[in-house]
């Protein structure tokens, strides 16, 4: 498992391999945010906990699409499925790779792009507790979404559609930690509540995404 | 026990049967080339013993995690070099030998290039060294000549030689002749489904094991 785990962050980091694509798209995103509603502290504050946290769902679907993809193309799926490996295993390491790539990035760069977005500085800590929360169970989902889609041709458009759904109670929560902080009120009910979806969503989803990827094996 | 017992075994294809009947055994050094036309499920039939894929009926017996898999694609990162290829299926499977494997196939020189710089008989080369790492004793393979060019046939017939000596199997689909004089040869054409009928034992039954 962790050699697995080890070939796909080697991947990732070698050509072509998409690492830092999303810290990328989260970056113009919040760039281009301030360009569209004005620069204002008035304007841009308030919506700035929602703007950040919708840019973190959409820097994680960017790549969710080639988790299981790449490896179904090139054979390396059905051997995978052949070894000793659980299958549900195999899910979750490359879900926590996915994590790795994509979602620790965004929790250790979300601070900047707070200051993009004129985010007041004691909601800082909190953006940055909450992504650090909320982001494993997106790359979860996400790699249920990518077992669901694995065999299709054209499967990112419908993975998308499948697993933004999914990501709506972490957004909530997400967001309403941020919100929260940056109104100096208390945080700990929302911060529960998206531990908790966090920890089902990496308790439960293993199976049912190597249920899914059984299926399309056939 | 044998390695690998294979009881009436049917199996579909995007809900047809395929073939049905299918009854054999392996045993440690031989080695079973499955023959038929294109289409006749024999891709299937090897998925199924692989364990990638439901059989429809019948019984698959072998211990568990004994077979090593290799079909059209062969499983190659394209960013990783060859020896890293290997390596990374070797930690997997819990084998070993990368050096030896890589020899086998006569891709030592080409240890260090990454995978998307070899061609299409190289990376085939590569997938059956992949083989010999896994360390599990029944290899079922799915037309694994394809891009090879007659020397690397003789050398990947020489691999399997290898492997049978030293107690493993080979179950092989394939069109060409392999050079393998103690290969038996399973014809699977009679033992096509017939559309309605639950066929039992097929005539030429006996002759597939002469």
């Amino acid at each position: 498992m962790i050699a697995l785990l080890l070939r796909d962050l080697r991947l990732a980091t070698r050509a072509g391999g998409g690492f830092g694509l999303g810290v990328a798209f989260f970056l113009i995103l919040s760039a281009l945010v301030p360009f569209g509603v004005g620069p204002d502290r008035a304007t841009l504050a308030p919506v700035a906990p929602g703007i950040l946290w919708v840019g973190a769902l959409l820097a994680c679907l960017l790549s969710l699409d080639r988790l299981f993809a790449l490896d179904h193309e090139d054979g390396s799926l059905d051997l995978l499925a052949t070894a000793p490996l659980p299958l549900e295993g195999t899910v979750a390491i490359k879900a926590l790779a996915h994590w790795i790539t994509t979602g620790l990035p965004l929790v250790l760069a979300a601070p900047l792009f707070g200051v993009l977005l004129q985010l007041p500085g004691q909601a800082m800590p909190w953006l940055v507790v909450s992504l650090a929360v909320g982001t494993p169970a997106l790359s979860m989902l996400g790699a249920f979404g990518a077992a669901l889609t694995v065999g299709l041709r054209r499967g990112g458009l419908l993975l998308s559609l499948l697993v933004l759904p999914l990501y709506i109670p972490t957004l909530i929560f997400g967001a309403e930690i941020t919100r929260r902080g940056a109104e100096g009120q208390a945080t700990a009910t929302p911060l529960l509540f998206l531990a908790g979806i966090t920890l089902g969503v990496l308790a439960l989803i293993p199976w049912a995404a190597a249920a899914a990827l059984r299926v399309n094996l056939r | 026990m044998s390695l690998l017992s294979v009881h009436d075994l049917a199996v579909a294809r995007g809900g047809l049967r395929t073939v049905e009947g299918v009854t054999f055994a392996l045993e440690a050094g031989q080695a079973l080339i499955l023959r038929g036309p294109n289409g006749l499920g024999k891709t299937t039939l090897l998925r199924a013993v692989a364990g990638l894929q439901a059989p429809v009926a019948g019984r698959i017996e072998m211990r568990e995690d004994t077979v090593a898999y290799a079909a059209h694609a062969d499983g190659l990162k394209p960013a990783l070099t060859a020896s890293e290829n290997l390596a990374f299926w070797a930690q997997v499977f819990g084998g070993g030998g990368i050096d030896r494997a890589l020899a086998a196939m006569d891709l030592t020189a080409l240890a260090h290039r990454p995978a998307a710089a070899l061609s299409a008989g190289q990376k085939r080369r590569l997938g059956l060294a992949r083989l010999m790492v896994t360390a599990r004793p029944i290899w079922v393979l799915d037309e694994p000549t394809v891009s090879l060019d007659t020397a690397s046939v003789g050398r990947f017939a020489q691999m399997l030689a290898g492997h049978m000596a030293q107690g493993g199997a080979a179950l092989i689909a394939t069109h060409i002749d392999l050079g393998l004089p103690q290969a038996r040869v399973l014809d699977l054409t009679p033992y096509r489904a017939r559309p309605g009928t639950r066929a039992t034992r097929p005539s030429g039954f006996n002759e597939a094991f002469a």
